[in-house]
């Protein structure tokens, strides 16, 4: 393995990491909103409330590590990607600004402030979809080349792109789905069966538009980006595996052992997500960008690789603490008065 | 205006409005900390709760300053693409490092929060505080390192635009590193000292003789008097750094045009436009002191650096400010403290109070002040002597309109804090809360 594939695959680690947790977030947050609006609130309220509290700084942290790390690691990405998202980059920056201050405001200022959590909601909603935007322009196909020799954003082919709404759309559904099947596993350790009533049917009412649109974008990729569609067919026994997962952690969800249905949730977007990365190989920003041309020096790559195995030394004990003390842990878990 | 300018404009008003919460970040751990170790070891009830109810303030202030950092770390490559490009491979260490540091201080700023009164042992929860503070202030080190390679770039060589030869550690503790972190972290504990202690004289001042606000502006005003004093050696030491490796900056903070020995301070004052100083003190011999320790030593001025490397003579007034109020700070607290023991009675006068209330606005502007003189100070470099910042920045047509609509969000979260901040503590007043505290305790939520 080179450093280049090294430094990709941790980064893409990264991304995963803040894929998972962050769609557990915003989901919850969409939920929280949701049943504002339908008079359910009172029944997920104290679940999500009980989970989101402690560990919310935490998944900002892991958006500013791959994005730290990529420049780092591929520091050319700095001008292709900064020169072309400011606006879109921009638009994620200030809706993660307003849901993480509303948030605070909401839980430590005035509590059950209606106006806050709407905002918590909304925002959850909208920033996957601009963040998107990055992963979307990364394809290719978005980007203009001015005759001054700038490149800009091609909004016009971005807005009416049927294949980047099914990123957007995608992203969306997935968030759902992810967040519904860890709270639904959340209310379960809580033993609060209505909140893990709801949740059981948020599963399965976003389950299916997930794989649905997964598989709608595979073969859309056909017309977008023919290269592109034959790696990912080339990768297609991973995308199998990906499928049989999403069927055994139904079958889990079912037969009511949620955390492990939650575990094959999880399973089934990493295989997808590393089949998708992998498929793009050796791209970063298609047809301008791969790794190796954007690679860091070797001395900072071999630094990063070094600080990045300490500071795991120093993280995961830390987030196993956070994880005993606040998931596993019952009795926090349980404790209605707060 | 061009990108260039409104890209500068953008930076300075998001670093502005970080740099805020970023130094309640980093300082304001350690007054949680000695209020937590106190109430511990002397049993006071009092100190507990000045622990707990600085830490429920302390979570909106990081909430926000997490969002402006994100917003911060997104933006240095969305503003400066070509300036990332090129220092990403000679820096990218110390900002990875920097967020771990962060992750760490979340995680256990999260548990601290949700812990009280689950462990058995007390001690045990308060040793969450020390992962907390350690870690604000490795993310504030690492950070501030970043800072300090732009101004003093070292580390690598160029051969026809090719980096050669780096070297990330030598860049990391390049020359401007230890003064310029030293400086960030004692002026942080001291501004955080006295934002916390105009709290306490502002309740002093409505009339609350509550032994806990005495007990509360006692210990800030003791820590803010040790933290002056450090911060004050520390920025003798920023200067004497300056003269050698930033003579430019130096020089445009004191208006110092001639090369010449026995070089005055010159305080206050303007600036005409044949750059001649009227209406400003001057202090003789200062300068050279403070350079060289010697009254004759000789200072380079100005007119000796070529025109388009002079930063902007508007930096002089930046200087003054953080120089005057670290020097009323200092003295007021220094007061306060013999007042306290010698029973003075007129530290408890309203006028003495009004200013012990000011005093921790007016650190977090000396704090603003030291910073725009700073970064204006090395214009027009943005690496210092390697990239310009025109060079650096971005060539999109929209950064206008970013920075319209960031200033109107960071609007929308100051007074969104301002407003949660006193709402919270006002609806849930210290008392009430004592008197919970000697039935049972709870969560801090």
């Amino acid at each position: 393995m080179t450093i280049e594939i090294l430094g990709i695959s941790v980064l893409w680690l990264f991304l995963f990491g803040y894929v998972i947790v962050a769609s557990i977030d915003f989901g919850a947050g969409f939920f929280n909103a949701s049943t504002i609006v339908t008079n359910k609130h009172h029944i997920v309220n104290s679940v999500i409330q009980r989970y989101l509290s402690p560990v919310w700084e935490i998944t900002n942290v892991f958006l500013v590590f791959f994005f730290v790390g990529m420049i780092g690691f591929f520091p050319k990405t700095a001008y292709y990607f900064g020169t072309v998202l400011l606006i879109p980059i921009s638009i994620s920056i200030i809706l993660l600004a307003l849901r993480g201050s509303y948030y605070a405001f909401s839980t430590y200022g005035s509590k059950g402030h209606k106006g806050y959590t709407l905002m918590y909601g909304v925002t959850g909603v909208l920033i996957p979809a601009s963040l998107t935007t990055a992963l979307i322009v990364s394809q290719g196909g978005y980007i203009k080349e001015l005759p001054s020799g700038k490149i800009e954003l091609d909004y016009l082919t971005l807005f009416t792109s049927p294949f980047s709404w099914s990123i957007v759309l995608l992203s969306l559904v997935s968030v759902l789905f992810i967040s519904a099947s860890f709270l639904a596993y959340y209310s379960a350790v809580a033993e609060d069966k209505e909140a893990l009533k709801l949740f059981k049917k948020y599963t399965w009412i976003w389950s299916f538009p997930t794989i649905i649109t997964a598989f709608g974008i595979i073969i859309e990729m056909k017309w977008h980006n023919i290269a592109h569609y034959e790696g990912l067919l080339s990768l297609w026994w991973l995308f199998a595996l990906s499928l049989v997962c999403f069927i055994i952690s139904l079958l889990l969800l079912k037969r009511g052992r949620y955390g492990w249905s939650f575990v094959f949730v999880v399973l089934q977007f990493a295989l997808a997500f590393y089949a998708y990365g992998v498929s793009r190989y050796p791209y970063l920003l298609y047809p301008y960008l791969t790794i190796y041309d954007g690679f860091t020096n070797e001395t900072m790559a071999k630094a990063l690789v070094i600080v990045f195995i300490l500071g795991l030394l120093l993280l995961i004990p830390s987030l196993y603490l956070v994880f005993k003390l606040f998931i596993m842990n019952k009795p926090y878990i349980q404790n209605k008065k707060g | 205006m061009d990108s260039v300018e409104f890209s500068r404009y953008l930076t300075m008003l998001t670093l502005s409005v970080h740099v805020i919460f970023a130094t309640v970040g980093v300082g304001v751990p350690l007054f949680i900390m000695l209020a937590h170790w106190l109430g511990l070891k002397n049993n006071d009830q009092h100190y507990l709760l000045m622990a707990k109810r600085w830490a429920r303030g302390y979570v909106i202030s990081v909430a926000v300053g997490v969002v402006t950092g994100t917003a911060i770390a997104l933006q240095l490559a969305l503003l400066w693409p070509r300036f990332m490009e090129f220092a990403g491979q000679l820096v990218a260490l110390p900002l990875f490092m920097e967020t771990f540091a962060f992750f760490f201080e979340a995680i256990f700023l999260g548990i601290y929060l949700y812990t009280w009164d689950r462990f058995k042992n007390p001690k045990h929860h308060f040793y969450l505080l020390i992962p907390v503070l350690l870690g604000g202030a490795m993310s504030a080190l690492f950070i501030t390192s970043v800072n300090a390679f732009m101004n003093t770039p070292q580390g690598f060589s160029l051969l026809n635009g090719e980096l050669i030869n780096i070297q990330p550690i030598l860049a990391m503790f390049n020359p401007a590193m230890p003064t310029k972190v030293a400086h960030v972290l004692s002026s942080a504990y001291m501004t955080a000292a006295f934002l916390l202690a105009s709290i306490a004289a502002f309740h002093l001042i409505r009339g609350n003789r509550h032994e806990y606000h005495r007990k509360a502006l006692a210990l800030t005003m003791k820590v803010g008097f040790l933290f002056c004093i450090a911060t004050a050696l520390i920025g003798d030491l920023s200067g004497k750094f300056l003269a050698e490796y930033q003579p430019e900056k130096l020089a445009a903070a004191e208006w110092h045009f001639e090369t010449e020995g026995e070089a005055p301070i010159l305080l206050f004052g303007v600036l005409t436009d044949n750059n001649e100083v009227k209406y400003a003190i001057k202090i003789p011999y200062a300068l050279s002191f403070l350079v060289h320790s010697n009254l004759s030593g000789e200072v380079t001025g100005l007119n000796d650096i070529p025109r388009d490397e002079h930063p902007p003579y508007i930096i002089h007034y930046f200087f003054d400010i953080m120089v005057s109020i670290g020097i009323g700070l200092t003295l007021l607290s220094m007061i306060y403290l013999i007042g306290v023991n010698r029973n003075w009675s007129f530290i408890k006068l309203k006028l003495f109070r009004f200013f012990l209330v000011a005093s921790g606005p007016l650190a977090m502007l000396a704090i603003q002040a030291g910073w725009w003189f700073t970064e204006m100070g090395r214009q027009p470099w943005i690496m210092r002597g390697f990239m310009t910042t025109a060079e650096g920045a971005t060539d999109s047509d929209y950064v206008w309109l970013m920075f319209i609509v960031f200033a109107f969000v960071y609007f929308i979260l100051m007074v969104g804090t301002a407003v949660v901040l006193t709402r919270m503590f006002k609806r849930n007043p210290m008392e009430k809360e004592l008197e919970k505290l000697n039935g049972n305790g709870s969560d801090i939520g």
